[in-house]
């Protein structure tokens, strides 16, 4: 049985997206069954970032009404054997996903995967508490500004509330993920410290990932970051997580931090 | 940022360009249910569940949606006891 990962955080454009590629490349990579699913009915971009636009044939909705298979919905990505894409419907609306379709949906590709990972839509209407519902591990998109932070504790608390583990009364796994964090300006001081988003929002650290062209770059040309340069600063640290996911317990340097030798040992703990 | 690999990385923004102008083109092309595609794909499903009962799991459907064409692959799985009939369809 496959772990069902949600990608979420309330806002808009802070990289759900971007993160649900590469960690399902960068878990792909390493030789796991990986399918990521798209669930921004409507506003679909996850088969773009994948670069896998022209190759749509069928939709989440498509199998959820019954139209197609999962087996026909599915797409393999064409870099790795082992990846696949569930793509969101894009001329379709939000209603057409129910709770009973996803469920089942859910269901199958547990049984087939290792990794199921949703990718939530912005807001916590419908598509995203669906996106949630079936979660084992929630991965709390976050960037170190304040508009950002308060809409991911939102979240916290809709995953704390409205998921299928927390009506169980069981607790539900989340891991907060800080992305496009610039070590300039965090140097200067006009950024949210890691500490204190952390402080805030008090979940464990998946990692940091570093503001970088390369991540423009990658969905440029229809990839996720870890396959388009898997030695950028952004590659490195998504593989990292990636690794954070699967258990192992790596240290999360933080960029552009200066760090002493003592610092290297007792590091920050990871998630 | 190595320096080295800062200049060996050509510009991305072409492609950029080039994959949303396909994009699009399809996207704005098929308002509603007018995708020329979409229909032949429904349709020939259709035609092919009139003479025999589809197994989905024998049926695969591919697009290819290109900038001047765009292609269509149905490959249909037809058992010897679904008809008289036995073609392949793509």
């Amino acid at each position: 049985m496959g772990k069902v990962i949600v990608v979420t955080s309330g806002k808009g454009g802070v990289g759900k997206t971007t993160s649900t590629a590469a960690l399902g490349a960068a878990l792909a990579q390493g030789g796991a069954k990986v399918v990521v699913v798209d669930f921004d009915v409507g506003l679909r971009n996850l088969d773009l970032v994948m670069g896998a636009e022209r190759r749509v044939v069928y939709d989440l909705v498509n199998v959820i009404q019954g139209d197609a298979k999962l087996t026909q919905a599915l797409i393999r990505d064409k870099r790795l054997q082992t990846l696949y894409l569930l793509p969101a419907s894009q001329t379709r609306d939000k209603d057409n996903l129910t709770a009973e379709g996803v469920e089942k949906v859910i269901t199958a590709l547990r049984k087939n995967f290792d990794w199921v990972i949703c990718d939530s839509p912005a807001g916590i209407e419908r598509g995203a508490t669906l996106a949630m519902r079936h979660a084992d591990v929630a991965i709390v998109v976050t960037n170190p500004e304040v508009s950002s932070v308060r809409d991911s504790d939102r979240i916290i608390g809709l995953l704390d509330s409205k998921t299928l583990k927390a009506e169980r009364g069981e607790q539900m796994e989340k891991h907060l993920l800080l992305t496009r964090y610039d070590a300039n300006r965090a140097e200067r001081g006009d950024m949210l410290k890691v500490d204190d988003v952390l402080e805030i929002l008090s979940i464990p650290l998946l990692g940091i990932i570093p503001e970088s062209m390369d991540v423009l770059r990658a969905s440029n040309v229809g990839a996720p970051v870890t396959l388009s340069d898997d030695r950028s600063p952004p590659a490195l640290a998504y593989f990292d997580a990636a690794r954070r996911l699967n258990g192992e317990t790596i240290p999360v340097a933080v960029p552009g931090e200066k760090r002493g030798f003592f610092g290297k040992f007792f590091g920050r703990k990871a998630a | 940022m190595n320096i080295f690999r800062f200049f060996a990385k050509s510009d991305s923004a072409p492609a950029a360009r080039e994959r949303l102008q396909v994009l699009l083109a399809h996207e704005r092309a098929s308002v509603g249910d007018s995708d020329l595609v979409k229909i032949l794909r429904d349709e020939i499903m259709a035609v092919i569940a009139k003479h025999m009962q589809i197994d989905s799991e024998k049926v695969s459907v591919k697009m290819e949606r290109g900038a001047q064409v765009s292609t269509l692959a149905v490959d249909v799985e037809i058992p010897f006891d679904a008809g008289k009939k036995k073609k392949k369809a793509a």
